[in-house]
């Protein structure tokens, strides 16, 4: 069986085209929209996140007049909220939405085309291929890499940043009996603030590169990028294969 | 030894405590256990009616830290009372029978009181070598361990050893030290941590247990909840400083002399399950972090093999030199920023090399797009 994840599916889906120039509706508007909370959500909670395990420089007077670490963490748990609950919507619309608002939970493993794409792309960051291929959704190399890193590690973060804030919140709350659990799994509260902090660090090497690669293939690549996040159209550069 | 019928208000009595120390005896513990006043005489009743339970204390690879604790109990009320309560039937360190006498005891309670007592562990038994690394009374403590073991109603845990491992399981372990939960599985285990307990968290442990003859609460890891429940982080003293963002920066600032919270001196209170911050040690004399030292995390596992004192979070092996999570991070997240912008003149080489027309040599429909 072959997924609809690789260029030979993808071509179809343009040579449907009436036009050759006409655009592919890709990312539709909640996940066009949920692109850009998230992202600003994750750049809060990475920026609070980093100040909460390595403080700023002591504030002066007294302590009922500051409080600068409330604030810090006041801002990451909010942010870390509207980044689980955008992150459900997601989800959600992975199930009602078009069928590339799937890809990124979804890995074609059984599909050995989509494999010799991901050597494919590759080849082509390491300068080994002159052309790249055409796609409609995300190349299978970002894909392996939205689904491994970026769906996983969310998940990580979200599970650990609620067991952190159940802590906090008592055992007796509904986040310790939602989420107290991955204490248990994780052995202990440092061990937990551990991975929660080394997530961090992923998700902030993930971001570096899928911006840079975005970039990138916006000028490289044969089809628009940052558009398509922007208005969820895909259109090609060129009318070849 | 075990008189079996005895009330545990006979026993008192007999100790010469009077009715109105055992009185005041009751609504103390029944306020440290956090009970409404109700619980007062509710345990009083209990003591004066039912039979003693009778109480083993073993010992394995332990420093006695934590008997040392328990027969230091703030209230000398409470120590007295206890003591002669649970009369402990059997505690090598502290019993007056010695040698195959005391050993006798063991097997007397085994049989008389089978199902019924409850084993009380400090320390824990090390299984490498048929656990040839502890052998009290002629016999490998683990044996010893699992038969005790067999007859109990319950198991405590006393003190970080017996709830994880502690320094005799750090890192390499070479005796294979082992928690109590690991080798006693079939019976409920009771985990009473820290390096040691807080006298009165013992005592109150067992008071509640020996009174209302029941489990006390548990949390998920096996902890009493009474005093288990909160991190030291949740009722330091210090806490306004932590949200205020006021910290000790080294250890001879004036942030230091103003008492600021200890985070940056890499504090462990919060993540340390613990009862410090409101029973405090010494009768409330004072507690570590009173004194002005972080938190070590004495009560969780492995504390010994988590890196620093002085570190808030583990240490992470497996980089050559233990590095923070904050420096991997760091060093990875520059590595691959080199690594775009080198990524990214060499991208940029390539579209001056490949003509930007280069496409169409290869014409498909004769489109000239590039
Ligand atoms: C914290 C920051 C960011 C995160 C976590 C993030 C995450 C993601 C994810 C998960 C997707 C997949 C969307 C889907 O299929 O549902 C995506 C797509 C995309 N993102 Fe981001 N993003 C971030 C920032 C940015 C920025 C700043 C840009 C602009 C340069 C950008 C450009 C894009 C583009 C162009 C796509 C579509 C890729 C394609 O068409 O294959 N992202 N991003
Ligand atoms: C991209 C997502 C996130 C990032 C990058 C992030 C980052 C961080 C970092 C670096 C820390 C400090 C850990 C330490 O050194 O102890 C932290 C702590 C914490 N985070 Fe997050 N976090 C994220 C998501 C979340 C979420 C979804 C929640 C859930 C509400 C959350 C709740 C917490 C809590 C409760 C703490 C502990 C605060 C404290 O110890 O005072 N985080 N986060
Ligand atoms: S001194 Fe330690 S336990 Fe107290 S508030 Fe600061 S970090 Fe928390
Ligand atoms: S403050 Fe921390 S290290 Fe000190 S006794 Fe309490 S739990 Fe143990």
């Amino acid at each position: 069986m072959s997924s609809q994840y690789t260029s030979q599916e993808a071509l179809k889906e343009v040579d449907a085209l009436a036009a050759k120039q006409q655009s592919i509706y890709v990312y539709e508007a909640p996940v066009r929209l949920w692109h850009w909370v998230n992202a600003l959500a994750m750049t809060v909670l990475a920026v609070t996140g980093y100040f909460i395990a390595e403080p700023l420089p002591s504030t002066a007077g007294e302590a009922s007049e500051n409080y600068l670490m409330g604030w810090m963490r006041y801002i990451h748990f909010s942010a870390g909220y509207v980044l689980a609950i955008g992150f459900l919507g997601r989800i959600y619309w992975a199930f009602v939405g078009n069928k590339h608002a799937r890809q990124i939970f979804v890995l074609p493993v059984w599909d050995k085309d989509w494999w010799k794409e991901i050597v494919f792309e590759a080849k082509w960051y390491l300068f080994l291929e002159r052309d790249p291929k055409k796609y409609v959704g995300h190349n299978p190399l970002a894909h392996l890499a939205m689904f491994g890193v970026f769906v996983t590690g969310t998940i990580l973060m979200i599970l650990t940043g609620f067991a952190l804030y159940a802590e906090g919140a008592g055992q007796d709350s509904l986040h310790y009996a939602l989420f107290g659990w991955v204490i248990v799994l994780f052995g202990d509260s440092m061990q937990v603030h551990t991975w929660h902090h080394i997530g961090m660090w992923v998700l902030i090497i993930f971001v570096m590169i899928h911006v840079y690669a975005a970039i990138r293939e916006d000028i490289m690549s044969r089809q628009t990028m940052i558009s398509t996040i922007v208005n969820g159209l895909r259109s090609y550069k060129d009318d070849r294969p | 030894m075990s008189q079996g019928l005895e009330t545990f208000y006979d026993v008192i009595r007999r100790r010469g405590v009077s009715r109105r120390s055992f009185l005041k005896f009751c609504s103390l513990t029944a306020a440290s256990l956090g009970l409404g006043p109700a619980a007062a005489s509710q345990m009083a009743h209990a003591m004066e009616t039912k039979p003693r339970i009778p109480v083993i204390w073993l010992h394995g690879l332990e420093c006695t830290c934590c008997t040392e604790s328990f027969i230091r109990s703030a209230h000398p009320l409470v120590s007295d009372v206890l003591l002669s309560m649970i009369s402990l039937d059997y505690d090598d360190t502290i019993m007056a029978a010695a040698g195959h006498q005391a050993e006798a005891i063991l097997e007397e309670t085994l049989e008389a009181h089978r199902g019924n007592y409850i084993l009380a562990v400090e320390g824990n038994p090390p299984l490498a070598e048929d656990g040839m690394f502890c052998i009290p009374g002629g016999e490998p403590f683990v044996n010893k361990l699992k038969r005790m073991a067999s007859g109990a109603s319950a198991v405590i845990a006393w003190g970080s050893c017996a709830s994880w491992g502690c320094v005799q399981a750090a890192k390499p372990n070479p005796t294979q030290a082992t928690p109590i939960h690991k080798v006693v599985t079939d019976k409920p285990v009771i985990k009473v941590p820290g390096c040691p307990p807080i006298a009165e968290v013992m005592t109150g442990v067992l008071t509640y247990m020996l009174t209302f003859d029941q489990m006390p609460a548990l949390d998920r890891q096996g902890r009493p909840k009474m005093f288990y429940s909160q991190r030291i982080h949740d009722k330091c003293y210090r806490r306004p400083h932590f949200d205020a963002g006021q910290f000790v920066e080294s250890w001879d600032d004036d942030n230091a002399r103003k008492g600021y919270c200890l985070y940056k001196m890499g504090c462990k209170g919060p993540t340390t399950y613990n009862a410090c911050s409101s029973v405090q040690w010494n009768d409330g004399v004072s507690w570590p972090i009173r004194s002005g030292h972080g938190c070590l995390g004495c009560s969780e596992e492995d504390f010994w093999d988590r890196g620093s004192f002085y570190s808030r979070l583990e240490d992470i092996d497996g980089f050559g030199v233990e590095a923070n999570a904050d420096e991997i991070g760091m060093a990875a997240a520059g590595a691959v920023g080199v690594g775009i912008a080198a990524h990214a003149a060499a991208s940029a080489v390539k579209r001056v090399i490949q003509k930007p027309d280069s496409h169409t040599r290869r014409p498909h429909d004769g489109s000239d797009q590039a």
